[in-house]
């Protein structure tokens, strides 16, 4: 099982480790150092390196490295998706997960790791749990603290680890009850140059947020459940009532949580709410280029598209722009050699558009290249997939809560090619 | 207060005033020091000297605290056990207290410090704990044991720790069930053949229960157990596979993809033709996908896996090609996992989509994942043969870029769709030709000379070209040197007239002026060649090649289904099997045993195709169309080898053998006697050539497997006599009669072919259908005269076990095709199981004993052997020479029972026990395969029982 962790900073500094066996050196990161000088890019470093007795798994996380180690044959899925839960343990914790916080809360930070792994086996994963046996560190409760000498860890037993639900813990009262849903759609897309969909798909998130008092037992149902292509549950949702009726039956965590995600691949007609029209051309001679990009409305169903952004990895002999830009602002990163254009939201009636010359390294050659364009974007109140929720109903309970449901379309990776 | 940064703490005067303040009567102050300790700890800094006054912190009712001390003292205890001793009491105290969650900590923490004196003490608690009445402690303390077993394996054993983790599988709760299995399988891994998850019916009832209400991670360990089960029959296959389908849809990806690992599994046993079959590979695709829309660090196991799962059952994924395309922000090792896939997936419907794709590819930034977009595109050409036309369009367009290293890899792969397709796109040549300056790397020169030579007749300027090439001979590596050796003597058979001078400036390089051993010998060969006989020559160099095949990266069948076993663990992602690389788990032998002799010699072969042809010369003269194909490929060293005629055609064959024959020996007495290796290779053939060309061909190898491989095992292995086969009556006079034996570690087919007919036969060759043990010819059919009427010859076919496998009725049916001038004949045989015992399949005395008692007794089978006046140590030694070892020998009541190993090729083990009665020549022999599931099933034990009485009568 997982054997130690180091967290490393994208500058290669070892700030914290952590040892569920016995004390492993660190100089057994060295072999992670080697593989990153080759890697160049943070982002390129292989997930699982093998070394002479031990095998390092790394995951990448907001410009850090959690890097751990193991010995035996450990499935590596499980500790990728365990470091995954430990950054989000962190980010749920303090706000963010960055180096400055962790050194900040070292000692929560290891209690927690401590609480999360027993000898390498997880032991409480689940935010709830935790949250009882740590509280998290807040400013008015770190007042409370100092003036009635209490402390922050939780001396009851966390009642959810061993009942039936691990996810709730009992004896949950709020005034006010509500429970809210957002449903949430990425569109992964690629863009060929003529702006024909090479391939697209929608990833979708139900985020929830329950407050409700007690052991409600929740029903949500969909209009069209019959459109997802591949669904993936909280553990508290039944899975029979999903494969027979195709709703939604679960006794819902306490608090935040992600109730489903679902995926609607291209058997299904993904639309793709704008059309690029583009053109990034390098001259054979006088070493420049030019830069012509239109951005227009396509399938929006009526709704407005916000924060639209485009972002272009310029070839690396790009050295400055000349743009001008009808709408938003653009900047251009010397050293990544990234270009984003900030647009805001899209008017229909006039289409904003990007144009200019770029200069180039004399003598360079022209870039083989072509620079693929990122796109992103938000569309409030509209799921794009179509998928709608029906109703939500309370069993086991006797009051009535609050009920809310909130739809949004973002753009994953949404990528068009020149 | 305690946000303040903790971490500028600096040491030395510091540990001073810590030393006041853990002292100190507020409660307080005590624990702030104590964070403070622990935040200069948790960066690596020592704080070691501090631990009295830690310890002295312990006996305390605040729980925070208390964890904090804990956590100190499982950092510290190592270096200071002295010290860690005063803890003990407190611990033992904590064990007993009313609350569960101290009770539980106490066990938890004792477990971590790795103390030998301190887990003496651990041990009463832990017992206590283990049978607590609180399953939140049961749980922890199952974990505990494992803790306990990383550090004293035997004192777990010896207080019995392991059989009440065993009967906490029954619990009731299940967190315990899961945290115990997880620290079974843990133990068990240090413990091969242990077999401590005794897995039956009943508990993987119990299993699948808990799996439904565990946490995730808990499900983790309990679907990997699950997968090392072997359920009994189909029914109880598909029982499971559909309690284990709901996991697909579960958040984690580490459940998911141990889900699909058991239904990979078990989906084996369902028969094809049931609705449910289809119904679970539908199931199967979506989540696979899903997987690909997580982090790139899952992404890059899952594709891993998915690599694996693509060639085991292609259908799964066949349409889900556009979720394998490139992302350009996608990490590196992602891109090219995704390119591997979207290659194996190519097939005629989708492959001007893939097309479109790798061509857009090919213009990327990242160097790597360019090259091998081109790779890829030439691959797709000899995959789908409708595409080819087209992918060679876009490599002409690839290489009309002039980006350096695209247009080299574009000429490499341009070389193999020639080797695919020759004679259809030999027009591209004079574009390739325009490139020729720029290429720096040297497979693409190799490759590039490769096409001049072969060509040579259509490239006008072919001689300038290679003359070109010729000047910095010395100072190329060694695959463009013999490269352009052979491009140079080709183009010398192809234009005689103007290349004279050209050819022997070649051969004075490659002889005189060079040190490497193979461009000197194949110089030397081709001197010799063309200076003896210039047509033969003619015949041998420019002789006509086999084609290349389509798949050339897939990994060996028995390799795969072991890997498909091992789904979602570190051997999928490497996919090497974990006994090659996971340390300390070289017992593991979870899912079928560790590699094959024969499956590991045929994942190499392709590399280490012209290593074997000097070690095996007889083979390598003529070599297998395997080894011939694997050296071709790689362009490779062994001259005789890439001029090699294709077997059918036999009169050319004995021209190449007479050459080598002849003139070797001439060569091997002078000048080459520098290279020993070579020596003994070439020093056999030349001896047996002269004779009829028959069995001493056989008789050399073994000769050489004496010598070289010093293997030097008994020779007294029981080969039945020969039978006839075939009859001459059925197979238009020709006869054929044989026997299997196995000698020296070689199974080897010995036949004896009759002319009955009244013309000559000539043309022999020979192949087997799909058997169960996958046995195939490991050579061509060794008959090289005409077989004049009324003549016969013997022959020995050595035969390896890396033939494709089906199950036969009876087991050990062969079913065998000979073609002649005449016509093919069928005939089908039976061989004897004992020819398949390996050399090594002794089994470890400790092992087998464990096996034995695991084995459910239902793959028993008894059997009575009649007759036999054998003592047991006469009988032992003559079961030995059949590779059937005598483990133990054991006397009960005037019977003596001898305990029986034996291995077969495929790695299936089988123990056996022999009854003997002094003075009754009935013996009793009962079998038990330990692993039943693979080919082997019930009725297979009766003919191992058979064996055993052959060999022994």
């Amino acid at each position: 099982m997982i054997h130690s962790l180091f967290l490393i900073n994208h500058t290669g500094d070892i700030f914290l480790e952590k040892h569920w066996k016995s004390v492993i050196s660190r100089s057994v990161c060295d072999y992670f150092f080697e593989a990153k000088e080759k890697a160049v890019d943070p982002e390129n470093v292989p997930p699982v390196l093998q070394t002479p007795h031990h095998y390092l798994i790394t995951i990448y996380r907001g410009k850090l490295f959690f890097l751990s180690v193991i010995q035996t044959e450990v499935p590596p899925l499980f500790v990728i998706e365990f470091l995954h839960r430990v950054a989000d343990t962190f980010q749920d914790y303090f706000g963010e997960c960055s180096e400055v916080i962790i050194k900040d809360n070292v000692v929560t930070v290891y209690e927690l790791l401590e609480e999360m792994l027993d000898n390498g086996f997880p032991l409480a994963t689940e935010s709830n749990v935790l949250k009882e046996m740590i509280r998290p560190p807040t400013i008015l409760r770190s007042v409370v603290n100092t003036l009635t000498g209490s402390s922050n860890v939780g001396d009851t037993l966390p009642t959810g680890q061993l009942s039936n639900i691990p996810w709730r813990r009992a004896g949950v009262k709020y005034t006010n009850n509500e429970a809210y849903f957002d449903v949430i759609e990425e569109i992964d897309a690629i863009l060929d140059k003529s702006g024909t969909t090479v391939f697209a798909e929608i990833q979708g998130v139900i985020e929830a947020c329950v407050r409700l008092t007690g052991m409600p037992d929740l029903t949500l149902s969909f209009m069209n459940p019959r459109l997802l292509d591949d669904v993936s549950f909280h553990p508290c949702v039944r899975f029979k009532r999903w494969e027979s009726e195709r709703v939604l039956s679960f006794i819902p965590p306490d608090g935040n949580f992600t109730l489903m995600t679902y995926h609607v691949s291209s058997q299904n007609l993904v639309a793709i709410p704008v059309y690029v029209k583009q053109n990034i051309s390098f001259f054979e001679t006088g070493n420049c280029g030019r830069l012509d990009i239109t951005i227009g409305p396509k399938q929006t169903m009526g709704k407005t598209v916000e924060g639209l952004m485009v972002t272009v990895h310029m070839p690396k002999a790009v050295l400055s722009t000349n743009l001008t830009a009808s709408q938003g602002n653009y900047t251009y990163d010397l050293a990544t050699k990234v270009l984003v254009w900030d647009v805001g939201k899209l008017n229909p009636q006039k289409l904003p558009n990007l144009r200019g010359s770029l200069s180039m390294q004399a003598g360079a050659p022209k870039p083989e290249e072509n620079p693929s364009l990122n796109i992103d974007l938000k569309i409030q109140q509209l799921a794009i997939s179509g998928l709608k929720v029906s109703r939500l109903d309370m069993y086991g309970e006797k009051y009535k809560p609050f009920k809310g449901v909130k739809y949004v379309t973002k753009a994953g990776k949404f990528q068009v090619r020149t | 207060m305690m946000n303040d940064s903790l971490f500028s703490l600096v040491c030395a005067g510091e540990i001073f005033e810590l030393k006041a303040e853990l002292n100190s009567d507020k409660k307080e102050k005590k624990k702030e020091a104590v964070k403070k300790v622990i935040a200069s700890m948790t960066v690596g800094k020592d704080v070691s000297a501090l631990f009295p006054d830690v310890v002295n912190c312990m006996q305390t009712d605040n729980l925070e605290l208390k964890k904090l001390v804990y956590l100190y003292l499982m950092n510290y205890a190592k270096s200071q056990p002295d010290m860690a001793i005063m803890a003990v009491n407190t611990f033992v105290k904590d064990c007993e207290d009313p609350n569960p969650l101290i009770r539980a900590l106490a066990v938890r923490t004792m477990g971590c410090i790795r103390v030998d004196k301190i887990t003496e003490y651990l041990c009463e608690p832990l017992r206590k704990c283990l049978k607590d009445e609180d399953p939140y402690v049961r749980k922890t303390a199952a974990v505990c044991v494992a803790k306990l077993h990383d550090i004293n394996a035997q004192l777990v054993e010896d207080q019995g720790f392991l059989d009440t983790l065993k009967d906490l599988i029954s619990d009731s709760n299940p967190m315990v069930v899961a945290n115990a299995v997880a620290a079974l399988s843990e133990i068990a891994e240090s413990h091969p053949n242990s077999n401590l998850l005794d897995l039956n019916p009943q508990t993987i009832n119990k299993l699948l229960t808990a799996l439904n209400e565990c946490t995730e991670w808990g499900q983790i360990f309990i679907l990997d157990c699950l997968a090392n089960y072997t359920p009994r029959d189909d029914r109880e296959s598909q029982s499971i596979c559909e309690r284990v389908t709901p996991r697909l849809s579960h958040a984690n990806s580490a459940v998911v993809l141990s889900a699909v690992k058991v239904l990979m599994k078990f989906m084996e046993m369902l028969p094809k033709d049931l609705d449910y079959y289809g119904t679970l590979l539908k199931k199967l695709a979506p989540p696979l996908v899903t997987l690909l829309s997580a982090e790139p660090e899952l992404q890059y196991v899952a594709l891993r896996n998915i690599n694996l799962i693509v060639q085991r059952r292609p259908e799964i994924l066949k349409h889900e090609m556009k979720v394998f395309f490139v992302k350009y922000n996608d990490p590196i090792y992602v891109k090219l996992e995704k390119l591997d896939i979207m290659i194996r997936l190519a097939s005629q419907a989708n492959i001007a989509q893939v097309l479109a794709e790798l061509k857009e590819y090919a213009t990327e930034v990242d160097v790597d994942f360019v090259r091998k977009a081109v790779r890829a595109i030439g691959r797709c050409a000899i995959k789908v043969e409708q595409s080819a036309e087209r992918c060679v369009s876009t490599l002409l367009d690839l290489i009309q870029t002039k980006v350096n290293y695209v247009v080299q890899e574009a000429i490499v792969v341009i070389k193999d769709i020639f080797r695919k397709y020759p004679n259809k796109y030999e027009s591209v040549i004079a574009t390739l030709c325009e490139n020729l300056d720029s290429l720096d790397e040297p497979e693409a020169r190799a490759a590039m000379i490769w096409i001049v030579g072969e060509y040579a007749e259509r490239i006008d300027n072919a001689d300038e070209l290679l003359e070109s090439f010729l000047e910095g001979f010395h100072d190329e590596s060694t695959q463009v040197q013999l490269q352009l050796l052979t491009a140079i003597v080709k183009l010398f058979l192809k234009k005689p007239t103007e290349t004279q001078e050209l050819v022997q400036q070649v051969l004075s390089l490659a002889t005189q002026d060079s040190d490497n051993p193979d461009l000197r010998d194949r110089g030397y060969i081709y001197w010799r060649l063309l200076s003896t006989d210039p047509v033969a020559a003619k015949e041998v160099v420019l002789a006509e090649k086999p084609l290349i095949s389509e798949e050339t990266d897939l990994i060996e069948p028995t390799l795969l289904e072991e890997l498909i076993c091992h789904i979602g663990t570190l051997a999928s992602v490497y996919h090497k099997p974990p006994s090659a690389f996971v340390e300390g788990s070289r017992g593991v032998q979870h899912k079928r045993l560790p590699g094959s002799a024969g499956s590991g010699e045929s994942v190499e072969s392709p590399d280490t195709g012209s290593a074997a042809g000097v070690s095996e010369a007889p083979p390598a003269v003529i070599p297998s169309q395997g080894d011939l194909l694997g050296d071709l490929l790689n362009l490779d060293l062994t001259p005789p080898t890439t001029t090699g005629p294709p077997p059918p055609s036999s009169g050319m064959q004995m021209g190449a053998m007479d050459l080598l024959g002849g003139g070797l020996d001439s060569l091997l007495g002078g000048d080459l006697g520098g290279s020993p290796a070579m020596g003994a290779g070439f020093g056999a053939p030349p001896a047996a050539m002269p004779a009829s060309f028959t069995a001493p061909v056989s008789g050399g190898l073994d000769d050489l497997f004496d010598l070289g491989g010093g293997v030097g095992m008994p020779m007294g292995a029981y080969s039945p006599p020969k039978t006839v086969w075939l009859p001459a009556m059925k197979a238009k006079g020709l006869e054929i009669s044989g026997t299997f034996a196995r000698r020296a570690g070689v199974i080897q087919m010995e036949m004896t072919l009759t002319n009955k007919a009244m013309s000559v036969m000539t043309d022999f060759a020979i192949q087997f259908n799909r058997n169960s043990f996958g046995l195939a010819p490991a050579g061509p059919l060794q008959v090289l005269t005409p077989l004049s009427p009324n003549q016969s010859i013997e022959v020995t076919l050595p035969l390896n076990t890396v033939g494709p496998v089906m199950k036969m009725e009876p087991l050990n049916n062969l079913q065998v095709a000979v073609k002649n001038n005449i016509d093919v004949f069928y005939f089908s045989c039976q061989y004897p199981i004992s020819m398949l015992f390996v050399e090594d399949g002794k089994m470890e005395r400790q092992v087998f004993l464990a096996t034995w008692k695991d084995i459910p007794n239902d793959n028993e089978s008894q059997f009575q052997i009649k007759d036999c006046h054998l003592n047991s140590d006469a009988a032992s030694n003559k079961l030995q020479g059949s590779n059937i070892f005598t483990i133990a020998k054991r006397t009960v009541e005037g019977q003596d029972m001898l305990y029986q190993s034996m291995k077969l090729t495929n790695g299936i083990w089988v123990l056996a026990e022999l009854r003997v009665q002094a003075g009754n020549p009935n013996y009793t022999v009962s079998t038990e395969p330990i692993y039943p599931i693979m080919n082997i099933s019930q009725e297979s034990n009766g003919s191992l029982n058979q064996t055993i009485n052959t060999v022994l009568h």
